[in-house]
Protein backbone atom coordinates (compact mmCIF):
# COMPACT_ATOMS: atom_id res chain seq x y z
CA UNK A 1 0.00 0.00 0.00
CA UNK A 2 2.80 2.36 0.86
CA UNK A 3 4.69 1.55 -1.97
CA UNK A 4 1.74 2.16 -4.27
CA UNK A 5 1.37 5.50 -2.30
CA UNK A 6 4.91 6.69 -3.22
CA UNK A 7 4.50 5.73 -7.11
CA UNK A 8 1.17 7.56 -7.42
CA UNK A 9 2.41 10.56 -5.45
CA UNK A 10 5.45 10.97 -7.27
CA UNK A 11 4.14 10.09 -10.73
CA UNK A 12 1.96 13.28 -9.95
CA UNK A 13 5.27 15.10 -10.30
CA UNK A 14 6.82 13.49 -13.10
CA UNK A 15 3.91 14.28 -15.35
CA UNK A 16 2.24 18.03 -15.51
CA UNK A 17 -0.92 16.03 -14.00
CA UNK A 18 0.09 17.38 -10.09
CA UNK A 19 1.24 21.04 -11.21
CA UNK A 20 -1.67 21.78 -13.17
CA UNK A 21 -3.61 20.65 -10.78
CA UNK A 22 -2.21 22.48 -7.88
CA UNK A 23 -2.00 25.47 -10.19
CA UNK A 24 -5.48 25.56 -11.35
CA UNK A 25 -6.56 25.64 -7.87
CA UNK A 26 -4.15 28.01 -6.19
CA UNK A 27 -5.01 30.09 -9.16
CA UNK A 28 -8.45 30.30 -7.96
CA UNK A 29 -8.65 29.88 -4.76
CA UNK A 30 -6.68 32.69 -4.56
CA UNK A 31 -8.91 34.60 -7.12
CA UNK A 32 -11.55 34.20 -4.23
CA UNK A 33 -9.25 35.24 -1.68
CA UNK A 34 -8.55 38.27 -3.10
CA UNK A 35 -12.09 39.47 -3.59
CA UNK A 36 -12.60 38.47 0.31
CA UNK A 37 -9.65 40.83 0.90
CA UNK A 38 -11.22 43.59 -1.41
CA UNK A 39 -14.10 43.83 0.23
CA UNK A 40 -12.45 44.35 3.76
CA UNK A 41 -13.80 41.13 5.00
CA UNK A 42 -12.34 38.39 7.47
CA UNK A 43 -15.21 35.68 6.52
CA UNK A 44 -13.11 33.05 4.57
CA UNK A 45 -16.24 31.06 3.89
CA UNK A 46 -16.80 32.76 0.75
CA UNK A 47 -13.44 31.33 -0.68
CA UNK A 48 -14.66 27.63 0.08
CA UNK A 49 -18.18 28.12 -0.84
CA UNK A 50 -16.64 29.31 -4.38
CA UNK A 51 -14.58 26.24 -4.20
CA UNK A 52 -17.00 23.39 -4.70
CA UNK A 53 -17.26 24.17 -8.00
CA UNK A 54 -13.49 24.51 -8.56
CA UNK A 55 -13.14 21.16 -6.97
CA UNK A 56 -15.96 20.09 -9.29
CA UNK A 57 -13.97 19.72 -12.54
CA UNK A 58 -10.41 19.27 -11.47
CA UNK A 59 -11.33 16.35 -9.37
CA UNK A 60 -12.04 14.52 -11.88
CA UNK A 61 -8.93 14.99 -13.76
CA UNK A 62 -7.31 14.14 -10.53
CA UNK A 63 -8.47 11.11 -10.60
CA UNK A 64 -9.23 10.22 -13.92
CA UNK A 65 -5.65 8.64 -14.66
CA UNK A 66 -5.17 6.40 -11.58
CA UNK A 67 -7.04 3.22 -12.41
CA UNK A 68 -7.99 3.22 -16.25
CA UNK A 69 -4.16 4.01 -16.90
CA UNK A 70 -3.25 0.90 -15.22
CA UNK A 71 -5.44 -1.23 -17.30
CA UNK A 72 -4.90 0.38 -20.57
CA UNK A 73 -0.66 0.39 -20.10
CA UNK A 74 -1.40 -3.63 -18.46
CA UNK A 75 0.38 -2.55 -15.91
CA UNK A 76 -2.29 -3.70 -13.46
CA UNK A 77 -0.61 -7.00 -13.90
CA UNK A 78 2.05 -6.58 -11.94
CA UNK A 79 -0.21 -5.00 -9.26
CA UNK A 80 -2.53 -7.83 -8.79
CA UNK A 81 0.26 -10.60 -9.29
CA UNK A 82 2.14 -8.36 -6.06
CA UNK A 83 2.23 -9.61 -2.91
CA UNK A 84 -0.59 -6.44 -2.34
CA UNK A 85 -4.19 -7.18 -1.04
CA UNK A 86 -6.55 -5.13 -3.66
CA UNK A 87 -7.74 -3.22 -0.81
CA UNK A 88 -4.48 -1.99 -0.12
CA UNK A 89 -4.35 -1.10 -3.73
CA UNK A 90 -7.29 1.04 -3.73
CA UNK A 91 -6.45 2.97 -0.67
CA UNK A 92 -3.47 3.34 -1.57
CA UNK A 93 -4.17 5.27 -4.87
CA UNK A 94 -7.39 6.91 -2.58
CA UNK A 95 -4.44 8.20 -0.17
CA UNK A 96 -1.80 9.55 -3.23
CA UNK A 97 -4.58 11.43 -4.73
CA UNK A 98 -6.04 12.81 -1.44
CA UNK A 99 -2.19 13.75 -0.56
CA UNK A 100 -2.15 16.15 -3.72
CA UNK A 101 -5.81 17.12 -2.71
CA UNK A 102 -4.65 18.22 0.94
CA UNK A 103 -1.46 20.05 -0.48
CA UNK A 104 -3.81 22.00 -2.40
CA UNK A 105 -6.04 22.59 0.23
CA UNK A 106 -2.90 23.46 2.65
CA UNK A 107 -3.11 26.91 0.93
CA UNK A 108 -6.01 28.17 2.79
CA UNK A 109 -4.05 27.76 5.69
CA UNK A 110 -2.04 30.63 4.18
CA UNK A 111 -4.92 32.72 3.76
CA UNK A 112 -5.97 32.31 6.94
CA UNK A 113 -2.99 33.65 8.40
CA UNK A 114 -3.00 36.39 5.90
CA UNK A 115 -6.11 37.44 7.07
CA UNK A 116 -5.06 37.30 10.95
CA UNK A 117 -2.90 40.12 10.67
CA UNK A 118 -6.10 42.70 9.48
CA UNK A 119 -8.91 41.27 12.28
CA UNK A 120 -9.07 38.13 14.23
CA UNK A 121 -10.47 35.69 12.28
CA UNK A 122 -13.17 32.94 13.62
CA UNK A 123 -10.51 29.75 14.05
CA UNK A 124 -13.58 27.28 14.64
CA UNK A 125 -15.58 28.50 11.37
CA UNK A 126 -11.82 28.28 9.47
CA UNK A 127 -11.20 24.96 10.66
CA UNK A 128 -14.75 23.79 10.53
CA UNK A 129 -14.50 24.90 6.52
CA UNK A 130 -10.83 23.50 6.15
CA UNK A 131 -12.01 19.95 7.93
CA UNK A 132 -15.43 20.14 5.73
CA UNK A 133 -13.39 20.81 1.96
CA UNK A 134 -11.39 17.69 2.96
CA UNK A 135 -13.68 15.27 3.75
CA UNK A 136 -16.02 16.01 1.19
CA UNK A 137 -13.10 16.17 -1.14
CA UNK A 138 -12.40 12.87 -0.23
CA UNK A 139 -15.74 11.97 -1.48
CA UNK A 140 -15.35 13.30 -4.54
CA UNK A 141 -12.04 11.83 -5.05
CA UNK A 142 -13.30 8.05 -4.22
CA UNK A 143 -16.15 8.33 -6.66
CA UNK A 144 -14.22 9.57 -9.53
CA UNK A 145 -11.44 6.59 -8.38
CA UNK A 146 -14.61 4.23 -8.68
CA UNK A 147 -15.20 5.47 -12.34
CA UNK A 148 -11.73 5.70 -13.25
CA UNK A 149 -11.70 1.66 -12.40
CA UNK A 150 -14.60 1.39 -14.74
CA UNK A 151 -12.79 2.12 -17.84
CA UNK A 152 -9.77 1.75 -19.63
CA UNK A 153 -10.30 5.12 -21.16
CA UNK A 154 -8.87 8.25 -19.20
CA UNK A 155 -11.05 10.73 -21.51
CA UNK A 156 -14.20 8.64 -20.41
CA UNK A 157 -12.58 8.47 -16.91
CA UNK A 158 -13.32 12.15 -16.36
CA UNK A 159 -16.42 12.57 -18.10
CA UNK A 160 -17.94 10.25 -16.44
CA UNK A 161 -16.14 11.97 -13.14
CA UNK A 162 -17.52 15.33 -14.40
CA UNK A 163 -21.15 13.90 -15.02
CA UNK A 164 -20.90 12.61 -11.72
CA UNK A 165 -19.85 15.72 -9.91
CA UNK A 166 -22.62 17.26 -11.70
CA UNK A 167 -25.03 15.48 -10.73
CA UNK A 168 -24.36 15.57 -7.26
CA UNK A 169 -24.10 19.26 -7.72
CA UNK A 170 -27.40 19.49 -9.22
CA UNK A 171 -29.30 16.92 -7.52
CA UNK A 172 -31.26 19.29 -5.08
CA UNK A 173 -32.62 20.99 -8.35
CA UNK A 174 -33.68 17.83 -9.65
CA UNK A 175 -35.42 16.88 -6.32
CA UNK A 176 -37.24 20.37 -6.91
CA UNK A 177 -38.90 19.07 -10.18
CA UNK A 178 -39.95 15.94 -9.11
CA UNK A 179 -44.31 15.79 -9.16
CA UNK A 180 -45.33 16.44 -5.32
CA UNK A 181 -46.24 12.51 -5.54
CA UNK A 182 -42.91 11.26 -5.92
CA UNK A 183 -41.75 13.91 -2.74
CA UNK A 184 -40.35 10.93 -0.75
CA UNK A 185 -37.90 9.84 -3.64
CA UNK A 186 -37.10 14.20 -4.22
CA UNK A 187 -36.73 13.94 -0.05
CA UNK A 188 -33.93 10.96 -0.64
CA UNK A 189 -32.47 12.95 -3.22
CA UNK A 190 -32.03 15.82 -1.83
CA UNK A 191 -30.50 14.63 1.28
CA UNK A 192 -27.71 13.13 -1.33
CA UNK A 193 -26.54 16.69 -2.31
CA UNK A 194 -22.92 17.07 -1.61
CA UNK A 195 -23.43 21.31 -2.27
CA UNK A 196 -25.96 21.42 0.30
CA UNK A 197 -24.18 19.87 2.96
CA UNK A 198 -21.09 21.02 1.81
CA UNK A 199 -23.04 24.51 2.66
CA UNK A 200 -23.60 23.50 5.91
CA UNK A 201 -19.46 23.71 6.64
CA UNK A 202 -19.23 26.84 4.93
CA UNK A 203 -21.77 28.49 7.20
CA UNK A 204 -19.90 27.19 10.01
CA UNK A 205 -22.21 24.58 10.68
CA UNK A 206 -20.52 20.97 12.22
CA UNK A 207 -23.79 18.92 11.89
CA UNK A 208 -22.37 15.48 12.72
CA UNK A 209 -24.88 14.03 9.88
CA UNK A 210 -22.71 15.84 7.34
CA UNK A 211 -19.22 14.93 8.48
CA UNK A 212 -20.68 11.01 8.58
CA UNK A 213 -22.42 11.57 5.06
CA UNK A 214 -18.80 11.96 3.51
CA UNK A 215 -17.58 9.58 5.59
CA UNK A 216 -19.40 6.52 4.15
CA UNK A 217 -19.54 8.14 0.67
CA UNK A 218 -15.32 7.46 0.69
CA UNK A 219 -15.58 4.18 2.31
CA UNK A 220 -18.79 3.03 0.15
CA UNK A 221 -17.25 3.60 -2.52
CA UNK A 222 -13.71 2.67 -1.86
CA UNK A 223 -15.53 -0.35 -1.15
CA UNK A 224 -16.68 -0.63 -4.64
CA UNK A 225 -13.81 0.19 -5.84
CA UNK A 226 -12.51 -3.02 -4.20
CA UNK A 227 -15.14 -4.93 -5.95
CA UNK A 228 -15.34 -3.60 -9.36
CA UNK A 229 -11.39 -4.82 -9.78
CA UNK A 230 -12.46 -8.34 -8.02
CA UNK A 231 -15.03 -8.56 -10.79
CA UNK A 232 -12.94 -8.31 -12.74
CA UNK A 233 -10.64 -11.34 -12.18
CA UNK A 234 -13.85 -13.51 -12.31
CA UNK A 235 -15.01 -12.58 -15.65
CA UNK B 1 -0.13 -17.96 -16.73
CA UNK B 2 -2.40 -15.56 -15.80
CA UNK B 3 -4.05 -17.86 -13.57
CA UNK B 4 -1.50 -19.44 -12.04
CA UNK B 5 -0.40 -15.82 -10.97
CA UNK B 6 -3.55 -15.08 -9.61
CA UNK B 7 -4.13 -12.42 -11.94
CA UNK B 8 -7.10 -13.87 -13.08
CA UNK B 9 -9.20 -16.11 -11.52
CA UNK B 10 -9.94 -20.43 -12.49
CA UNK B 11 -13.64 -21.30 -13.30
CA UNK B 12 -12.21 -25.23 -12.61
CA UNK B 13 -9.60 -26.50 -10.50
CA UNK B 14 -7.18 -25.09 -8.17
CA UNK B 15 -2.99 -23.59 -8.37
CA UNK B 16 -0.89 -24.08 -5.31
CA UNK B 17 2.05 -22.15 -5.51
CA UNK B 18 4.96 -23.94 -2.75
CA UNK B 19 1.69 -25.29 -0.61
CA UNK B 20 -0.37 -21.85 -0.95
CA UNK B 21 -3.65 -21.93 -2.39
CA UNK B 22 -3.90 -18.67 -4.75
CA UNK B 23 -7.06 -18.29 -3.80
CA UNK B 24 -6.90 -18.46 -0.40
CA UNK B 25 -3.75 -17.34 0.81
CA UNK B 26 -3.01 -15.04 -2.28
CA UNK B 27 -0.21 -13.12 -0.39
CA UNK B 28 2.22 -15.92 0.58
CA UNK B 29 1.86 -17.24 -3.21
CA UNK B 30 2.15 -14.35 -4.75
CA UNK B 31 5.58 -13.77 -2.69
CA UNK B 32 6.66 -16.82 -4.42
CA UNK B 33 6.04 -16.20 -7.86
CA UNK B 34 8.13 -13.54 -10.25
CA UNK B 35 5.99 -13.14 -13.60
CA UNK B 36 6.55 -11.66 -16.38
CA UNK B 37 3.32 -11.15 -18.73
CA UNK B 38 3.75 -11.13 -22.43
CA UNK B 39 3.58 -7.11 -22.55
CA UNK B 40 6.35 -6.21 -19.81
CA UNK B 41 4.27 -3.90 -17.10
CA UNK B 42 6.30 -1.02 -17.08
CA UNK B 43 5.56 2.51 -15.90
CA UNK B 44 6.87 4.36 -18.96
CA UNK B 45 7.45 7.64 -17.08
CA UNK B 46 9.73 6.15 -14.43
CA UNK B 47 13.52 5.40 -14.42
CA UNK B 48 14.51 1.83 -14.15
CA UNK B 49 16.00 2.54 -11.26
CA UNK B 50 12.73 3.85 -9.69
CA UNK B 51 10.70 1.74 -11.34
CA UNK B 52 12.74 -1.58 -10.07
CA UNK B 53 12.98 0.09 -6.33
CA UNK B 54 8.60 0.42 -6.39
CA UNK B 55 8.64 -2.88 -7.39
CA UNK B 56 11.37 -3.83 -4.62
CA UNK B 57 8.89 -2.26 -2.20
CA UNK B 58 5.80 -3.64 -3.80
CA UNK B 59 6.81 -6.71 -3.01
CA UNK B 60 7.75 -6.08 0.36
CA UNK B 61 11.29 -7.78 0.08
CA UNK B 62 13.59 -8.11 3.05
CA UNK B 63 17.05 -8.17 1.30
CA UNK B 64 19.54 -4.80 1.55
CA UNK B 65 17.50 -2.48 -1.38
CA UNK B 66 20.29 -0.55 -3.21
CA UNK B 67 22.57 -3.93 -3.56
CA UNK B 68 19.53 -6.15 -4.89
CA UNK B 69 18.20 -3.98 -7.65
CA UNK B 70 22.25 -3.34 -8.82
CA UNK B 71 22.52 -7.30 -8.64
CA UNK B 72 19.43 -7.84 -10.35
CA UNK B 73 20.10 -5.31 -13.07
CA UNK B 74 24.14 -6.97 -13.75
CA UNK B 75 22.08 -10.15 -13.60
CA UNK B 76 20.05 -8.77 -16.87
CA UNK B 77 22.73 -6.44 -17.68
CA UNK B 78 20.58 -3.42 -17.69
CA UNK B 79 23.08 -1.56 -15.10
CA UNK B 80 23.87 0.88 -17.24
CA UNK B 81 20.53 2.19 -18.53
CA UNK B 82 19.76 2.46 -14.56
CA UNK B 83 18.66 6.29 -14.86
CA UNK B 84 17.23 6.08 -18.09
CA UNK B 85 13.57 6.65 -17.97
CA UNK B 86 11.73 3.28 -19.37
CA UNK B 87 9.92 5.05 -22.21
CA UNK B 88 13.25 5.80 -24.26
CA UNK B 89 14.39 2.48 -23.98
CA UNK B 90 14.08 -0.11 -26.88
CA UNK B 91 12.19 -3.14 -27.23
CA UNK B 92 14.95 -5.40 -25.75
CA UNK B 93 16.06 -3.78 -22.76
CA UNK B 94 12.07 -2.41 -22.08
CA UNK B 95 12.23 -6.82 -21.86
CA UNK B 96 15.38 -6.84 -20.03
CA UNK B 97 13.47 -4.17 -17.44
CA UNK B 98 10.55 -6.62 -17.33
CA UNK B 99 12.70 -9.41 -16.72
CA UNK B 100 14.22 -7.61 -13.79
CA UNK B 101 10.95 -6.96 -12.06
CA UNK B 102 10.34 -10.60 -12.11
CA UNK B 103 13.53 -11.39 -10.24
CA UNK B 104 13.12 -8.84 -7.39
CA UNK B 105 13.30 -10.58 -4.35
CA UNK B 106 14.10 -13.80 -5.92
CA UNK B 107 11.33 -15.49 -6.00
CA UNK B 108 11.14 -19.10 -6.42
CA UNK B 109 9.18 -19.73 -9.15
CA UNK B 110 9.64 -17.43 -11.92
CA UNK B 111 6.71 -17.11 -14.53
CA UNK B 112 7.59 -15.88 -18.48
CA UNK B 113 4.96 -15.71 -21.10
CA UNK B 114 6.61 -15.16 -24.16
CA UNK B 115 9.69 -13.67 -22.56
CA UNK B 116 11.75 -13.64 -26.43
CA UNK B 117 8.97 -12.16 -28.50
CA UNK B 118 9.50 -9.35 -30.51
CA UNK B 119 13.39 -9.10 -29.89
CA UNK B 120 15.71 -9.32 -32.76
CA UNK B 121 18.37 -12.57 -32.69
CA UNK B 122 20.87 -11.65 -30.63
CA UNK B 123 18.31 -10.65 -27.95
CA UNK B 124 17.27 -13.30 -28.11
CA UNK B 125 19.90 -15.53 -27.27
CA UNK B 126 20.74 -13.55 -24.70
CA UNK B 127 17.80 -13.68 -23.05
CA UNK B 128 17.39 -17.49 -23.54
CA UNK B 129 21.11 -17.93 -22.00
CA UNK B 130 19.69 -15.92 -18.78
CA UNK B 131 17.03 -18.06 -18.26
CA UNK B 132 19.15 -21.16 -19.09
CA UNK B 133 20.98 -19.46 -15.86
CA UNK B 134 18.10 -18.60 -13.88
CA UNK B 135 16.76 -22.26 -14.30
CA UNK B 136 19.86 -23.22 -11.94
CA UNK B 137 18.14 -21.34 -8.52
CA UNK B 138 14.88 -20.83 -10.08
CA UNK B 139 11.89 -22.78 -11.52
CA UNK B 140 11.46 -20.90 -14.24
CA UNK B 141 8.28 -21.98 -15.99
CA UNK B 142 8.20 -20.86 -19.45
CA UNK B 143 5.24 -20.49 -22.33
CA UNK B 144 6.25 -20.22 -25.70
CA UNK B 145 4.99 -20.78 -29.27
CA UNK B 146 8.34 -20.92 -30.54
CA UNK B 147 9.00 -24.47 -30.02
CA UNK B 148 12.67 -24.68 -31.35
CA UNK B 149 13.36 -22.01 -28.50
CA UNK B 150 11.48 -24.56 -25.74
CA UNK B 151 13.90 -27.22 -27.21
CA UNK B 152 16.63 -25.12 -26.38
CA UNK B 153 15.98 -23.84 -23.08
CA UNK B 154 13.41 -26.69 -21.09
CA UNK B 155 14.22 -29.59 -19.39
CA UNK B 156 10.08 -30.68 -19.15
CA UNK B 157 7.67 -30.06 -21.41
CA UNK B 158 4.32 -29.69 -20.99
CA UNK B 159 1.79 -29.48 -24.43
CA UNK B 160 -1.68 -28.50 -23.66
CA UNK B 161 -4.50 -28.78 -25.81
CA UNK B 162 -8.00 -27.86 -25.25
CA UNK B 163 -7.47 -27.04 -21.68
CA UNK B 164 -5.65 -30.79 -21.16
CA UNK B 165 -2.24 -31.38 -21.05
CA UNK B 166 -1.48 -34.16 -23.47
CA UNK B 167 2.08 -34.52 -22.75
CA UNK B 168 4.27 -34.07 -20.11
CA UNK B 169 7.79 -35.42 -20.46
CA UNK B 170 11.32 -34.21 -21.92
CA UNK B 171 11.76 -33.33 -25.58
CA UNK B 172 13.68 -36.34 -26.06
CA UNK B 173 11.55 -38.73 -24.58
CA UNK B 174 8.64 -37.63 -26.29
CA UNK B 175 10.44 -38.02 -29.68
CA UNK B 176 11.44 -41.47 -28.44
CA UNK B 177 7.87 -42.72 -27.49
CA UNK B 178 5.64 -41.16 -30.50
CA UNK B 179 7.85 -42.11 -33.31
CA UNK B 180 7.21 -46.01 -33.81
CA UNK B 181 10.01 -46.36 -36.26
CA UNK B 182 13.35 -44.84 -37.44
CA UNK B 183 13.76 -43.55 -40.70
CA UNK B 184 17.56 -42.68 -41.80
CA UNK B 185 18.16 -40.58 -45.04
CA UNK B 186 21.42 -42.47 -46.76
CA UNK B 187 22.91 -41.14 -49.92
CA UNK B 188 25.63 -43.84 -51.90
CA UNK B 189 27.83 -44.06 -54.45
CA UNK B 190 27.01 -46.90 -57.14
CA UNK B 191 24.51 -48.79 -59.13
CA UNK B 192 21.31 -47.89 -57.82
CA UNK B 193 19.57 -51.35 -58.72
CA UNK B 194 22.24 -52.89 -56.77
CA UNK B 195 22.29 -50.77 -53.40
CA UNK B 196 18.48 -50.96 -53.32
CA UNK B 197 18.79 -54.85 -53.37
CA UNK B 198 21.13 -55.17 -50.61
CA UNK B 199 19.63 -52.85 -48.54
CA UNK B 200 15.97 -54.05 -48.84
CA UNK B 201 17.49 -57.49 -47.79
CA UNK B 202 18.86 -56.22 -44.26
CA UNK B 203 16.21 -57.64 -41.83
CA UNK B 204 14.46 -55.37 -39.62
CA UNK B 205 14.03 -53.35 -43.13
CA UNK B 206 10.59 -52.42 -43.16
CA UNK B 207 11.01 -49.81 -46.64
CA UNK B 208 13.19 -48.30 -49.02
CA UNK B 209 12.42 -45.43 -50.95
CA UNK B 210 14.46 -44.10 -53.77
CA UNK B 211 14.76 -40.33 -53.67
CA UNK B 212 16.31 -39.91 -56.85
CA UNK B 213 19.88 -39.18 -58.09
CA UNK B 214 21.35 -35.99 -55.82
CA UNK B 215 25.12 -36.07 -57.00
CA UNK B 216 26.09 -37.72 -60.31
CA UNK B 217 26.59 -41.23 -59.27
CA UNK B 218 25.27 -41.00 -55.74
CA UNK B 219 21.40 -42.31 -55.05
CA UNK B 220 19.79 -41.09 -52.05
CA UNK B 221 17.15 -43.54 -50.51
CA UNK B 222 14.69 -43.10 -47.16
CA UNK B 223 14.91 -46.16 -44.70
CA UNK B 224 12.21 -47.12 -42.58
CA UNK B 225 13.12 -49.63 -39.70
CA UNK B 226 11.77 -51.69 -37.23
CA UNK B 227 12.63 -49.60 -34.02
CA UNK B 228 13.59 -53.04 -31.91
CA UNK B 229 16.48 -53.53 -33.81
CA UNK B 230 19.68 -51.23 -35.01
CA UNK B 231 20.49 -51.29 -38.92
CA UNK B 232 23.02 -48.55 -38.98
CA UNK B 233 26.09 -51.19 -38.25
CA UNK B 234 24.37 -53.64 -40.78
CA UNK B 235 23.53 -50.94 -43.81
CA UNK B 236 27.22 -49.55 -43.22
CA UNK B 237 29.12 -53.08 -43.20
CA UNK B 238 27.01 -54.60 -46.22
CA UNK B 239 27.49 -51.29 -48.45
CA UNK B 240 31.26 -51.02 -47.37
CA UNK B 241 31.93 -55.00 -48.12
CA UNK B 242 30.85 -54.05 -51.59
CA UNK B 243 33.31 -50.99 -52.33
CA UNK B 244 30.56 -48.76 -52.20
CA UNK B 245 30.99 -44.92 -50.80
CA UNK B 246 28.10 -43.60 -48.00
CA UNK B 247 28.56 -39.75 -48.54
CA UNK B 248 25.99 -39.07 -45.95
CA UNK B 249 23.99 -41.05 -43.52
CA UNK B 250 22.09 -39.45 -41.39
CA UNK B 251 18.91 -40.14 -38.57
CA UNK B 252 15.31 -37.82 -39.33
CA UNK B 253 13.98 -37.87 -35.91
CA UNK B 254 10.39 -36.04 -35.16
CA UNK B 255 11.09 -32.16 -34.79
CA UNK B 256 8.88 -30.66 -31.97
CA UNK B 257 7.16 -28.97 -34.41
CA UNK B 258 6.15 -33.12 -35.82
CA UNK B 259 4.97 -33.88 -32.01
CA UNK B 260 2.94 -30.51 -30.92
CA UNK B 261 1.21 -31.11 -34.18
CA UNK B 262 0.39 -34.70 -34.12
CA UNK B 263 -1.05 -33.98 -30.34
CA UNK B 264 -2.54 -30.91 -31.14
CA UNK B 265 -4.49 -31.65 -34.30
CA UNK B 266 -6.79 -34.72 -35.58
CA UNK B 267 -4.94 -37.76 -34.56
CA UNK B 268 -4.04 -36.46 -30.82
CA UNK B 269 -6.06 -39.38 -29.17
CA UNK B 270 -3.83 -42.32 -31.46
CA UNK B 271 -0.91 -40.07 -30.55
CA UNK B 272 -2.02 -39.69 -26.23
CA UNK B 273 -2.75 -43.81 -26.84
CA UNK B 274 1.04 -44.14 -27.95
CA UNK B 275 2.10 -41.88 -24.93
CA UNK B 276 0.18 -43.92 -22.59
CA UNK B 277 1.03 -47.18 -23.67
CA UNK B 278 4.76 -46.31 -23.90
CA UNK B 279 5.16 -45.01 -19.99
CA UNK B 280 3.04 -48.09 -18.75
CA UNK B 281 6.19 -49.90 -20.64
CA UNK B 282 8.91 -48.51 -18.46
CA UNK B 283 6.75 -46.79 -15.46
CA UNK B 284 9.69 -47.14 -13.05
CA UNK B 285 11.50 -45.38 -15.25
CA UNK B 286 9.37 -42.17 -15.70
CA UNK B 287 8.63 -41.93 -11.42
CA UNK B 288 11.89 -41.58 -10.98
CA UNK B 289 12.58 -39.10 -13.84
CA UNK B 290 9.87 -36.80 -12.56
CA UNK B 291 11.06 -37.14 -9.32
CA UNK B 292 14.69 -35.88 -10.79
CA UNK B 293 12.31 -32.97 -12.94
CA UNK B 294 11.41 -31.97 -9.81
CA UNK B 295 14.70 -31.31 -7.75
CA UNK B 296 16.00 -29.83 -11.32
CA UNK B 297 14.01 -26.96 -11.16
CA UNK B 298 13.06 -26.13 -14.93
CA UNK B 299 10.11 -27.33 -16.17
CA UNK B 300 8.32 -25.36 -19.72
CA UNK B 301 4.91 -25.52 -20.88
CA UNK B 302 3.51 -24.69 -24.46
CA UNK B 303 -0.25 -23.57 -24.70
CA UNK B 304 -2.44 -24.28 -27.47
CA UNK B 305 -2.42 -20.95 -29.09
CA UNK B 306 -6.59 -21.44 -30.06
CA UNK B 307 -7.90 -22.67 -26.88
CA UNK B 308 -4.77 -21.90 -24.16
CA UNK B 309 -6.10 -22.29 -20.94
CA UNK B 310 -3.51 -23.37 -18.14
CA UNK B 311 -5.47 -25.22 -15.42
CA UNK B 312 -3.82 -26.66 -12.22
CA UNK B 313 -0.67 -27.17 -14.41
CA UNK B 314 1.25 -26.20 -10.74
CA UNK B 315 0.73 -29.52 -9.57
CA UNK B 316 2.89 -32.77 -10.42
CA UNK B 317 1.07 -34.60 -13.55
CA UNK B 318 0.22 -38.12 -13.40
CA UNK B 319 0.62 -40.80 -16.01
CA UNK B 320 -2.46 -41.20 -17.73
CA UNK B 321 -4.88 -43.67 -16.48
CA UNK B 322 -4.64 -47.06 -17.76
CA UNK B 323 -7.08 -49.45 -16.77
CA UNK B 324 -5.63 -52.69 -15.46
CA UNK B 325 -7.46 -55.03 -17.92
CA UNK B 326 -6.64 -52.59 -20.43
CA UNK B 327 -3.20 -52.81 -19.67
CA UNK B 328 -3.38 -56.70 -19.75
CA UNK B 329 -4.36 -56.37 -23.82
CA UNK B 330 -1.75 -54.23 -24.80
CA UNK B 331 1.15 -54.89 -27.22
CA UNK B 332 4.18 -53.94 -26.43
CA UNK B 333 3.83 -50.46 -28.97
CA UNK B 334 0.73 -49.68 -26.43
CA UNK B 335 -2.01 -51.20 -28.72
CA UNK B 336 -4.43 -53.23 -27.98
CA UNK B 337 -4.22 -56.50 -29.46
Amino acid sequence: MLAIFKREFNSYFTNPMGYVFLAVFYFFSGMYFSITLKYNSTDISIVFSYLFEVLMFIIPLLCMRLMSDEKRQKTDQLLLTSPVSITGLVIGKFLAAFAIYAMALAVTVVYSIILSFFAAPEWAVIIGNIFGSLIMGAAMISICLLISACTESQIIAAIGGLAAMLLLWMVENVAYLLPDSFSWLGNILSQLSFSSRYDNFCSGILDIGDVLFYISAVVVFLFFNVRVIEKRRWS
Amino acid sequence: MNILTGYISSTSGSVEIDGYDILDNPIEAKQKIGYLPELPPLYTDMTVQGYLSFVYDLKKCKIPKKQHIDDVCRRVRIDHVQNRIIKNLSKGYRQRVGLAQALIGNPEVLILDEPTVGLDPKQIIEIRDLIKVLGERHTVILSSHILSEVQAVCDRLVIINGGKIVADDTAENLTRKLSKDFRYIIRVEGPQEDIQKVLSSIPGMKEVLFNGEKEPGAFEFSLESDPALDIRREVFHRIVTRNWTILSFRSTEMTLEDIFLQLTTGDSAAAEATLAGAESDDEGNTEGQAAADSQQVESIEVVNPETGDTEDVSKPLEAPEIYEEKKVNMNENGGEE
